[in-house]
């Protein structure tokens, strides 16, 4: 098992050089250089000046230079201080932003699984049922619609029409007064529409993946068997099939950690959530790039844990992986 | 090959999904093509007597914060969806094929540098790195059909590899070999043209992945800019009117819907159609 997860970080190092590469060649990408947004519209600027900024920037050395020392920056986890009026550490600035962020989406994720699994698991045994094609449909759908249209809807629907829950933020105004529990359910209230809008997509996908699993595994030689000892058909399903069919869930829910990361952006821009999607979105429109580049660099990390998180996890659950892989 | 295309449109024909996303499919090039003939009014014309006017006989889909028709900006929205999604899934296939070509056809240290860049490609959430390029390179309709056709193309490159170590080993191909054929030749004339199955289909459901994309970037400010109409900044001012005008947040989601399910629906349809097996 250690050798496993050892050989899978190891295989990690030349990705995460190749993640580092990337961001910096985005960086590099932009007109002028990242100096310009302090030095144009000062008037007080003259050359010298420029290029003394420049210079303490490192901006007047070869490109490889600032690559190696904005890795070693990186790997320091100094991502510099953020251009924005405030002009914090883009660290501090992003460690408050992220609790709120994965707090969302793990219980998205969550979310996704007690209700996709079922759904995907009732439409396969069910298939070309009633259920089954209703289902298909709203998959379908699902797929189609845009998550920031969805959430416009639902603050229509219960914000502005029915006035059951709030639009934006994740507090009340009289949030200090209230009690622990009063509190908890405030949070609850704010978070029913951001975690269902960030939920929705994963549903379909993950309730279509679990049918197509589920159609896949009740055809194998196993189930027939199990079928022929005599057994009921719950056990057949709930005992024999249903284990085999829940084990590619695991990669599924690795792969969707950058959707999920990605989607942040714009349901907590829509619901006014002070997360890292926010704080990313926010950066962007003040060409903060400091920001920027440490929330792409650290959501490419999350992306890379995530999936190491799902590597591990498979082996843990089939054997096989461990011997073979 | 007149075979395999007289057998495929045998089957997309029967499909019911299938056609169901061409006849949509279809729908939106002519209203895009035709706009102009289509709409009731110029789509930045202003109408001061009505500004956020609910839907009415005058205004089929209201009017928005300037008093301009929306049916009519929704109407030319089609266009500019359709040309971001075209141009966009066009750059994204051209990588994907050159460098899954690459990839499946010289194997080896080739193979392995272009699958860690597919890996570290993959690791960015992609609307990360569509939003940090964005906001380096400018907001505009070119920069955003570059932008999503760059961070795309890994799905393609993934299918394009597959195809081409499968087809490589073929005895049409190696009886090319023998008879001295050059690379390129073999890459291009022989494997590529019998690869293209699944890159229409990933095509398709690239059109409506990138329409998606395009409307997201739109309605957060950094994509089509207005005073150019997408259905994407039209629903921004249906965000900013939320509680008094529904109007400007339904109709252009709604056509952003069914653009989707069109080209998705397609997409599935013309996988089915061209291999049975895959059925689901």
């Amino acid at each position: 098992m250690g050798r496993y997860i050892l050989k899978r970080l190891v295989m990690m190092i030349p990705v995460i050089l190749g993640i580092t590469v990337i961001s910096f060649a985005v960086m590099k990408m932009a007109p002028g250089d990242p100096t310009s947004i302090l030095t144009d519209l000062n008037p007080n600027m003259n050359e010298e000046a420029v290029n003394r900024i420049r210079a303490h920037y490192g901006l007047d050395q070869p490109w490889y230079v600032q690559y190696l020392k904005w890795l070693r920056n990186m790997l320091m986890l100094d991502f510099g201080t953020s251009f924005a009026p405030d002009g914090r550490p883009v660290l501090d600035k992003i460690l408050e932003r992220i609790p709120i962020t994965i707090l969302i989406n793990l219980v998205s994720m969550f979310f996704i699984l007690i209700v996709a699994i079922p759904i995907g698991v009732l439409s396969a045994v069910k298939q070309g049922s009633f259920f089954d094609q209703t289902t298909t449909i709203i998959v379908f759908l699902g797929f189609a619609i845009p998550t920031f249209w969805l959430a416009l809807l639902l603050m229509i629907l219960f914000g502005v029409e029915l006035e059951w829950l709030p639009i934006s933020g994740i507090r009340s105004l009289d949030y200090a007064d209230l009690s622990i529990p009063a509190r908890l359910l405030d949070l609850a209230k704010h978070l029913v529409l951001p975690v269902f809008v960030s939920a929705f997509g994963g549903l379909a996908g993950m309730s279509r993946y679990m049918r197509s699993n589920m159609l896949e595994v009740v055809r194998q030689d196993y189930i027939t068997t199990a079928r022929a000892k005599g057994l009921d058909e719950r056990t057949v399903i709930f005992r024999h099939a249903l284990r085999n069919a829940l084990l590619p869930v695991i990669t599924l829910l690795g792969l969707s950690v950058p959707g999920l990361i990605g989607g942040s952006v714009i349901f907590e821009t829509i619901f006014a959530i002070p997360g890292m999607g926010q704080l990313f979105y926010q950066s962007v429109m003040m060409r903060d790039y400091p920001t920027i580049m440490g929330i792409l660099v650290i959501g490419a990390f999350l992306t890379l844990f995530g999936n190491l998180l799902a590597d591990v996890s498979y082996s843990f659950a089939d054997p096989r992986i461990r011997v073979s892989g | 090959m007149v075979a395999i295309t007289g057998e495929f449109t045998r089957r997309f024909v029967k499909n019911k999904i299938a056609v169901a996303g061409l006849v949509v499919v279809i729908f939106l090039f002519v209203v895009a093509l035709a706009a102009p003939y289509l709409a009731p009014y110029p789509p930045d014309e202003i109408h001061t007597s009505s500004i956020l006017a609910p839907p009415s006989r005058a205004h089929l889909m209201g009017t928005d914060i300037l008093g301009r028709d929306v049916l009519s900006r929704v109407i030319y929205g089609a266009g500019v969806s359709l040309s971001v999604g075209f141009v966009a899934v066009g750059i994204s296939i051209a990588i994907g094929m050159l460098l899954g070509a690459l990839s499946g056809y010289y194997r080896g240290p080739v193979d392995s540098i272009i699958m860690r860049f597919v890996d570290v490609m993959l690791c960015f959430p992609s609307f990360f790195l569509i939003l940090a390029v964005i906001a380096l390179i400018g907001p505009s309709i070119w920069n955003i059909m570059i932008v999503i056709g760059v961070t795309s193309w890994m799905g393609v490159t993934r299918l394009v590899r597959a195809e081409f170590l499968s087809i490589r080993e073929r005895d049409f191909v190696q009886a090319a070999v023998s008879q001295g054929a050059s690379d390129a030749r073999i890459i291009f004339l022989h494997i590529l043209p019998n690869s293209m199955a699944p890159v229409l289909v990933a095509a398709t459901l690239g059109v409506a992945a990138a329409v998606l994309i395009e409307s997201s970037l739109s309605f957060l400010g950094i994509g089509v800019q207005p005073p150019d109409p997408s259905w994407g900044n039209i629903l921004t001012e249906g965000k900013d009117n939320i509680e008094i005008a529904w109007w400007l947040s339904v109709f252009p989601g709604l056509a952003i819907l069914i653009t989707v399910l069109g080209y998705n629906l397609l997409g599935e349809g013309i996988r089915d159609s061209l291999d049975p097996r895959l059925r689901r």
